[in-house]
């Protein structure tokens, strides 16, 4: 299985010379990382190929590293019938850089890029319906990015006076709790939970 | 004589519409009595579960799994766990994965007789609904049996199943299983031949092999337009590949085609459920790793080491090694994945549910249009649509 992937993964290589960046079988699981500019090309190129023949797209979603330069990665992951093979395709992009969209290629493309525009905010050039999709009427904000707070900005109730449902900020009876379960003993931290206190004092000398 | 202007008119069909099957909200505009164009707008029913998942520790998660698809929630666990197990790089005992193939079955008959009865009374046949829940309710009490939960199960954990099946039940199941076949015998006769429901199917919908591919259709839906593919054949999870069982192809990629297939889908699955109950053999149902699985409760008892474990399982959970898979299984409706990326730490860093009636239902402008208003709902109940797994 793995060196039929490895086979499938060099040939996508050298007939994509200019688009691919990099092939990589992990876990038993084809990953192709590509220029975003070039993912049309590539796709229709896996869609189309004899050797390939990926003409399903099952899922297309993005990713959120906020402390890369490229933030969002947008997944594409297609499957073969023929072959019974799966890719993933990944493209890095920002808030400012436009992906170009595949829907010319795939027709259920459509709704998933709406999905990672509502939900990231990435931008589908080129797509002719890039509405939200999830997230209420008139929301604001793009809620799976990491600096997104799980509990949100705005909630929603119905107010008998106004006999209409509205908007307001978010009112937590508690603070939200989330919990620190990193080790200090297994090294994920150099630094041990209170020590950043000692560093701006003299030398974190009590007496 | 002169000309009249006609103008297009917009229906809002839904939210709250039954035919909707939940929350659907489409936007039809009608030229007369025939679908110009659909919008479905969906996300009545979102609640953030892939950001609420973030948040939570891999066995904390698995119970969000259930609320997606409501109608099989063990298949959705399904896939979570076995990518989790993907990661972690786990193998599940035998009997584990023979109780988990036998209840992904008894999930998908609960699916699709619920589809099928309430497509039938959604165009016009009211007592297939009557017949069919008895044995929804019969299934769901082999799922309380098992694991004290009629709907949302939480069973399927990574590392195997919760609990061991409890004495008597796999006899009950196969009795059962022996005789529901009769069942979809008696329910055949009523819907199979009908004239009405007929007239109400047949080359309705009509999505053919180019149109399934393009729009990217999984499952019952995708083999009703003549592509034999199953994922539990094509790509063998758990013990499915110790399984006989055929798969169903239809011809016309029609309304009636797609109940067709789901119609012999049922009996397959009973099929694969006697099967397992035949095969399955004794051991453990979860991995013999305290890191992952939680030990018994008598030994919580007597041990100081069970009991830490325990607790260190509850509250910090285990961390998975850091990677990323897509991992997918044949749900009832049609594929259903997900993607998840560790960073590992004891919570996904990214878990991406793909449904696969998100693919479908986004195929409907295609499907209704130039149909009557009537065969939209027709439509929408061939296509299997639940919203919990479409808006996630």
């Amino acid at each position: 299985m793995d060196v039929a992937l490895q086979d499938l993964g060099s040939l996508i290589e050298a007939a994509n010379t200019d688009s691919v960046t990099s092939v990589s079988v992990s876990g038993g699981e084809l990953v192709v990382e590509a220029n975003r500019e070039s993912v049309v090309a590539l796709l229709t190129y896996l869609r189309d190929d004899v050797n390939c023949q990926f003409k399903l797209l099952m899922d297309l979603c993005g990713v959120d590293f906020p402390e890369d330069e490229f933030r969002f990665e947008v997944v594409y992951n297609l499957l073969s019938l023929t072959q019974n093979h799966r890719v993933r395709v990944k493209v890095r992009t920002n808030e400012d850089e436009p992906v170009p969209t595949v829907t010319g290629v795939f027709s259920t493309a459509g709704w998933f890029e709406r999905e990672a525009w509502d939900l990231y905010g990435i931008y589908f050039s080129g797509n002719p319906d890039l509405r939200r999709i999830l997230t209420d009427y008139g929301f604001e904000g793009h809620p799976l990015r990491k600096d997104f707070p799980l509990t949100g900005y705005v909630e929603v109730r119905y107010d008998d006076e106004k006999k209409r449902v509205v908007y307001e900020p978010v009112k937590l009876t508690q603070e939200f709790r989330t919990f620190d379960f990193m080790s200090p003993w297994e090294g994920v931290q150099a630094q041990l939970p209170g020590d950043e206190k000692a560093v701006d004092g003299s030398d974190g000398d009590p007496a | 004589m002169s000309d009249t202007e006609i103008k297009n008119y917009n229906i809002n069909f839904g939210p709250q519409h039954p035919a909707a099957h939940g929350v659907l909200r489409m936007v039809l505009e009608m030229d007369g009595e025939v679908i110009d164009r659909a919008d479905p707008h969906i996300g009545l029913l979102h609640r953030g579960t892939e950001k609420l998942i973030e948040y939570k520790s891999y066995l904390q998660s698995v119970p969000y799994f259930d609320r997606l698809d409501y109608v099989a929630p063990q298949n959705q666990e399904h896939a979570f766990a076995l990518g989790v197990e993907k990661l972690l790089g786990l193998e599940v005992p035998p009997r584990g994965q023979y109780i988990r193939v036998l209840y992904a079955e008894i999930g998908r008959i609960l699916n699709h007789i619920l589809n099928v009865a309430s497509y039938a009374m959604d165009v016009g046949a009211m007592t297939p609904m009557l017949w069919a829940f008895e044995h929804r309710e019969i299934l769901m009490e082999f799922c309380e049996r098992v694991c004290g939960a009629r709907l949302h199960m939480a069973y399927f954990r990574p590392g195997g199943v919760a609990f061991d099946m409890p004495p008597g039940l796999a006899e009950d199941i196969d009795e059962w299983a022996r005789d529901f076949p009769a069942f979809i015998d008696d329910l055949e006769t009523l819907l199979t031949e009908n004239r009405i429901f007929k007239q109400r199917t047949v080359d309705i919908g009509v999505v053919s092999a180019e149109q399934a591919f393009d729009w990217g259709f999984s499952g019952p839906n995708i083999r009703a337009s003549g592509i034999a593919w199953d994922l539990r054949r094509a790509q063998p999870y758990d013990v499915y590949n110790a399984m006989e069982f055929d798969i169903p192809v239809g011809k016309h990629g029609d309304c009636y085609d797609r109940y067709l297939i789901r119609m012999i889908e049922m009996r397959e699955s009973a099929k694969i459920i006697r099967q397992c109950l035949e095969m399955m053999p004794g051991g453990p149902v979860k991995v013999d790793d305290r890191k992952i699985a939680p030990p018994s409760r008598s030994d919580m008892k007597q041990s100081m080491e069970a009991l830490i474990h325990h607790f260190k399982l509850y509250t910090e959970g285990y961390h998975v090694p850091a990677g990323e898979t897509y991992t997918a299984v044949e749900a009832p409706k049609g594929e259903f994945a997900v993607y998840l990326v560790s960073d590992g730490s004891n919570k996904p860093y990214r878990c991406k549910i793909r449904a696969p009636g998100f693919a479908h239902l986004q195929a409907i402008e295609m499907m209704s249009k130039g149909h009557m208003l009537a065969d939209v709902v027709a439509v929408i109940g061939s296509i299997d649509v639940v919203f919990g797994e479409i808006d996630r």
